[in-house]
């Protein structure tokens, strides 16, 4: 029997390999056939996700609530200290230089990444603006927000502080970011489907032992990851309630 | 909890009051006008047990506060509550949670130092198989024009 496996749209491209690599050696460590299966954006997740035809995804944190809460999915790993922060750009030339002197009627560029999205806006209450204040320009990549905030079509940018680290320089100077969320709290986890449960420990014991090996370190650094850590149902319920938090009252 | 202790202020400039706490307690609370700017970006994360003890905080929480993670493990959540804050707020907070709802509203917040902080606050139950088992508080930065208008309601909920 084959499983499928799919990663979070939100991931980096050029790590792309880097997963498709993963997979093989997954299988290959805990001898299970898992197809990796991506896709292309977050409204195909949902729908794969309703149609119950992933059994194990490196999630975002939106939606491990629905994953867990709905989809009896449980939490497997997550990667140790990597963590979901988000930067607020907007033009280098802009005048304004704090949140609090932005005003509503914004265009803001956004992907569609539900974590960033979520901090992006929270971040904008300071100034008394919130989603309904706001013109989403929704983009299909973080530099394509950029380019839309350089262009002067967006007046602000929701981006992922990692991708807005890893602008050129060239980009970097055009745009300024206005904020840059703080929170250690949000991260990615992989979850496993309720048709491999009984797998549970095996996986979670390969994952694990994952960066004892130079073959395995050398994977995860392709992945851009230090190492996998159990990560306990409780855990996982909780980074639940945290979004629960955070989405609009 | 302790008193709070003339050494640990920022300023020599302070009032003193008793509170009474919903469960008969008492404290001594000695407070100054010194404010403590919410810090950029950040989220305040703190876990309660049922009867409102602190089970968990995050750095954010630990640096605002101005206490250690140590000293407020084990304390009760009121800790932070400032003589300022109407009591309604936080019945209303209660009433609110243990019918599995989430609360939110504006909070002045007591610093050790006699200092304090406003926070936009959130607070939901952890339900687990029906029941709840804890609350998770989580507060952000607010905006200084809801601060101003709760700055002139909040004494007439007294």
């Amino acid at each position: 029997m084959s499983y499928t496996m799919t990663i979070s749209p939100d991931f980096k491209p050029d790590l792309i390999s880097g997963w498709y690599i993963f997979n093989t050696w997954l299988q290959k460590q805990s001898d299970i056939a898992i197809h990796l299966n991506l896709v292309n954006d977050f409204s195909e997740l949902a729908q794969c996700i309703d149609k119950d035809s992933i059994d194990l995804i490196y999630a975002n944190p939106c939606d491990i609530a629905k994953l867990i809460r709905e989809k009896s999915f449980e939490a497997l790993v997550k990667p140790v200290g990597v963590h979901d922060e988000t930067v607020v750009i907007t033009h280098a030339d802009n005048p304004i230089d704090t949140i609090e002197s932005l005003k509503p009627s914004l265009r803001v560029a956004m992907t569609d990444v539900p974590d960033v999205n979520t901090m992006g806006t929270i971040m904008l209450e300071p100034a008394d603006i919130n989603s309904c204040d706001i013109e989403a320009i929704i983009c299909s990549n973080y530099i394509t927000v950029a380019k839309k905030v350089v262009a002067g079509e967006a007046d602000i940018g929701f981006l992922l502080a990692d991708a807005y680290n890893e602008f050129s320089s060239l980009v970097k100077k055009q745009v300024k970011p206005l904020i840059t969320s703080k929170i250690d709290v949000l991260h990615h986890a992989l979850l496993l489907g309720p048709n491999l449960q009984d797998k549970k420990s095996l996986l979670q014991k390969c994952l694990i032992m994952m960066a004892d090996d130079t073959k395995g370190m050398a994977l995860l650094n392709s992945m851009e990851i230090e190492k996998w850590e159990i990560m306990e149902q409780d855990e996982a319920e909780f980074l639940i309630d945290l979004i629960d938090t955070l989405s609009p009252s | 909890m302790q008193d709070m202790k003339i050494e640990d202020l920022a300023s020599d400039n302070y009032e003193e009051i008793q509170l009474t706490f919903f469960d008969a307690k008492q404290r001594n609370i000695l407070y100054t006008e010194i404010e403590t700017e919410f810090p950029e970006g950040s989220l305040i994360v703190s876990r309660t047990d049922l009867n409102g003890i602190i089970t968990h905080v995050n750095k954010s929480f630990v640096t605002m506060s101005g206490f250690t993670e140590e000293e407020l493990i084990g304390q009760p959540q009121y800790i932070l509550r400032h003589p300022f804050m109407p009591h309604e707020a936080f019945s209303d907070l209660w009433e609110t949670v243990q019918k599995k709802e989430k609360w939110y509203g504006y909070v002045k917040n007591l610093r050790k130092d006699g200092g304090f902080y406003w926070v936009y606050a959130t607070v939901i139950p952890n339900i687990r198989n029906n029941k709840i088992i804890s609350y998770t508080s989580v507060r952000r930065k607010p905006s200084a024009k809801k601060i101003a208008e709760c700055i002139e309601r909040y004494p007439t909920l007294f």
